[in-house]
């Protein structure tokens, strides 16, 4: 079960993440993007995803990741991602619902490089009882 | 001209097991469900599944190619309505297209379909695109 007093709070990611040009050389190839100058506009979901799980999966909150589908996803990006961004990446858990014995936890991720916002993120995740 | 109301071309997008292992690796989402058949089964899913992300990254670049690059897009957003189902040996199709909904300056709103085999997989799909 998901901790519901973790709802409201915002956790922060506990490393920075710096970008580099081989990632967004990867994740263009697979979509079959040319240009790498700036990282497609999904690439994002390569940090929050993995700063999601170390976040959610702590005790105090306690998602369970191998129960995990992922609902639904929206970008609202500020600039594009460039290789050599250091992101810091704090996740919100703005809501916690149960629906047919699944936990629905819809969760925001702020991207910032030092002081600037480059891409907050929303996901659903509905962790399958 | 870009007129409210305006179908761009479609375009159609293949994956394949081969594919969905470059997407695992690029994307640091080696979920097995999206890997491994014995596993996806075991947990109750007809075969592999595409990762939804993989799905709309395509979506994306669908957007983007029309829009004029990685940097035109503000937002983006889909729901994974239904999974794309992945067998051994097989190309599935993922196929997009989209119908300009807003128009403000040089700001354009796009409403998004992406079926596979025919069935819808993505819903409420739309981005916001600078052009």
């Amino acid at each position: 079960m998901i901790n519901p007093d973790s709802v409201g709070r915002t956790f922060k990611g506990v490393e920075e993440v710096t970008v580099t040009q081989p990632q967004i050389d990867a994740f263009a190839a697979v979509i079959g993007e040319t240009d790498t100058s700036v990282a497609p506009p999904t690439f994002s979901i390569l940090i929050s995803l993995s700063q999601y799980e170390s976040i959610l999966t702590q005790p105090e909150i306690g998602v369970d990741w191998t129960r995990l589908v992922h609902g639904d996803q929206k970008f609202e990006i500020f600039r594009p991602i460039v290789a050599g961004d250091v992101f810091t990446c704090s996740a919100t858990i703005e809501t916690l619902r149960i629906a047919a014995g699944n936990e629905i936890v819809c969760v925001r991720s702020d991207l910032h490089n030092g002081s600037e916002l480059v891409v907050t993120s929303w996901s659903t995740l509905v962790v399958r009882g | 001209m870009i007129e409210v109301g305006m179908t761009l071309p479609e375009k159609v997008f293949y994956i394949d097991r081969a594919l969905l292992k470059a997407y695992a690796d690029a994307s640091g989402d080696q979920n097995p469900i999206h890997q491994n058949e014995e596993f996806a089964l075991s947990v109750g899913l007809p075969n592999v599944i595409s990762h939804g992300m993989l799905t709309m990254a395509l979506a994306g670049k669908y957007v983007t190619e029309w829009a004029g690059g990685s940097a035109s897009v503000r937002e983006f957003s889909a729901r994974f309505i239904k999974p794309v189902i992945v067998p051994a040996g097989e190309k599935v199709d993922i196929t997009v297209i989209a119908t300009v909904t807003e128009v403000d300056g040089n700001r354009v709103k796009l409403d998004i379909t992406a079926t596979s085999a025919g069935i819808k997989v993505l819903g409420m799909a739309k981005a916001v695109v600078v052009k």
